[in-house]
């Protein structure tokens, strides 16, 4: 039961994939986390309502219904506006960036209430006192806002990235060679399903459990100057 | 927008989502009723009663439900015993893999959301049951689990969501649920906005319905916590 068949490295190359994919959309969520957040908590009121309506709704929706309708929805839609630009060939859709945007969009809705707590956390006190020493808004966001939000948005943070890490699972369903996929692949061919699974989600564990090392470290550092009960 | 493709088949959707009825309720059901005997066993301070359920808890939640599915469906296939036992007729069946696969996922996550409340119990709380000479099963009957259930409840509530946009993975072993339907409309019609918008709009509105419902939990629950005499309704909703 334990013999791969040969089909080791390819499942290697498919974790491989399965970690690329979940970086990129982890960048993607934490600009869009960002950019919600500061718009939760903006004055404008049009902006308040558009990042309410971005969250509420992305929860709201299965992710794999999203990724379907993004795969699916976006081939049809990207081949009725190309020949509208001139553009004549029939244009597939890149599994990898549809999964990656569709991830990304998601968890940038999880990322978005995550970083407006962090956020919230910071005493207002502080920002003042930014803004009295005469800082740019900029500067005040980095130097202040930033550090100390980062210490309260990391639990929160590191619970997205393990759901996102598992949700990676789902591109394997749009046809991208990650390792779920890459172990559907071989469990066909050599009638060993329950093998390849079992080792596929031992590989979860591995980079779930890594990520939870790491994550623990992080928030070690960020609460350096924090006196612990 | 070809709206005559949604209505000339919301028949499908309809069986979908009673098809998502039935696999979230059930799952969540019976996933609720292992929850709670298992999260007061994993309190326990016996190591051979706890570690078991710790394996179980780190397992179901440390991989995706996705390959927890193709493991039940798919995996236990492997095995000849397994394929000539009595149970096999019932992990042939695709519903009955989903059903089982969600059951222990949000088993597992249940029963780190009560665990979590049992040990945020305050301390006095739990002293004075002793002091009051309730035995262990009286204390956790009458002191520990009520007000854990309130403690759990928000919680407990994203697991219910979860458990929802969860289902939608019955879809790839073939079972016709809400997303199983947009999947069918899509590919007769090749109309993925019409076809995954409703499903969308579908799930949309169980989120909220099921949110409507905590809230109203809340209210009742949190009673005591609700300011007094103010005489308007919508306090704490």
């Amino acid at each position: 039961m334990f013999s791969l068949h040969g089909y080791g490295p390819s499942i290697l190359e498919g974790a491989f994939l399965t970690i690329a994919v979940a970086l990129s959309s982890l960048l993607i969520s934490m600009f869009l986390g960002i950019i919600g957040a500061l718009a939760k908590l903006s004055r404008s009121k049009i902006l308040q309502i558009g990042a309410k309506t971005y969250t509420t709704i992305i929860r709201g929706i299965p992710d794999l219904v999203l990724m379907l309708l993004v795969f699916f929805g976006g081939q049809v839609f990207i081949n009725q506006v190309a020949p509208l630009v001139g553009y004549d060939e029939y244009i597939d859709i890149n599994p990898f960036i549809a999964g990656v945007c569709t991830i990304g969009f998601i968890f940038g809705a999880y990322m978005t209430e995550t970083f407006r707590g962090g956020i919230l956390a910071v005493p207002a006190g502080q920002l003042e006192a930014g803004r009295a020493y005469g800082m740019k808004p900029f500067q005040v966001f980095t130097r202040i806002l930033m550090p100390q939000m980062v210490r309260h948005a990391i639990p929160g943070f590191g619970n997205n990235w393990l759901v996102m890490v598992k949700t990676t699972a789902l591109v394997s369903i749009i046809g991208l060679d990650d390792m779920v996929r890459k172990a559907a692949l071989a469990a066909g061919a050599t009638r060993m399903p329950f093998t390849f699974y079992a080792v596929v989600a031992i590989l979860f564990l591995v980079i779930t459990s890594i990520s939870v090392y790491i994550l623990n470290r992080l928030e070690n550092r960020y609460s350096a100057g924090v006196v612990k009960a | 927008m070809d709206f005559s493709i949604i209505f000339g088949n919301l028949d499908i959707y309809l069986e979908g989502l009673k098809n998502t009825a039935i696999l979230v309720s059930i799952s969540l059901l019976i996933g609720l009723a292992l929850a709670i005997p298992l999260a007061i066993l994993r309190t326990s301070r016996n190591y051979l009663v706890a570690a078991p359920i710790r394996a179980f808890v780190y397992f179901f939640r440390g991989t995706p439900l996705l390959v927890q599915m193709f493991l039940i469906y798919y995996g236990l296939g492997q095995f000849e015993v397994f394929k000539t036992s009595v149970l096999w007729p019932l992990f042939k069946e695709a519903y009955f893999c989903a059903l089982l696969a969600f059951t222990l996922n949000t088993a597992a996550y249940t029963t780190e959301i009560i665990r979590g409340a049992i040990e945020g119990t305050p301390h006095g709380e739990v002293e004075a049951a002793k002091a009051a000479g309730m035995s262990k099963a009286l204390m956790f009957r009458r002191i520990i689990l009520p007000s854990a259930f309130r403690r759990a409840l928000p919680a407990y509530s994203n697991e219910i969501i979860f458990m929802l946009h969860g289902s939608s993975l019955a879809s790839v072993i073939t079972i016709i649920d809400i997303t199983g339907a947009a999947r069918i409309v899509n590919s007769r019609f090749y109309s993925p906005f019409e076809a995954f918008l409703t499903a969308a709009v579908f799930y949309l509105c169980i989120t909220f319905a099921i949110i409507w419902l905590v809230n109203k939990l809340e209210f009742r629950w949190y009673a005591h916590l609700r300011p007094q005499d103010t005489g308007t309704a919508d306090v704490g909703v």
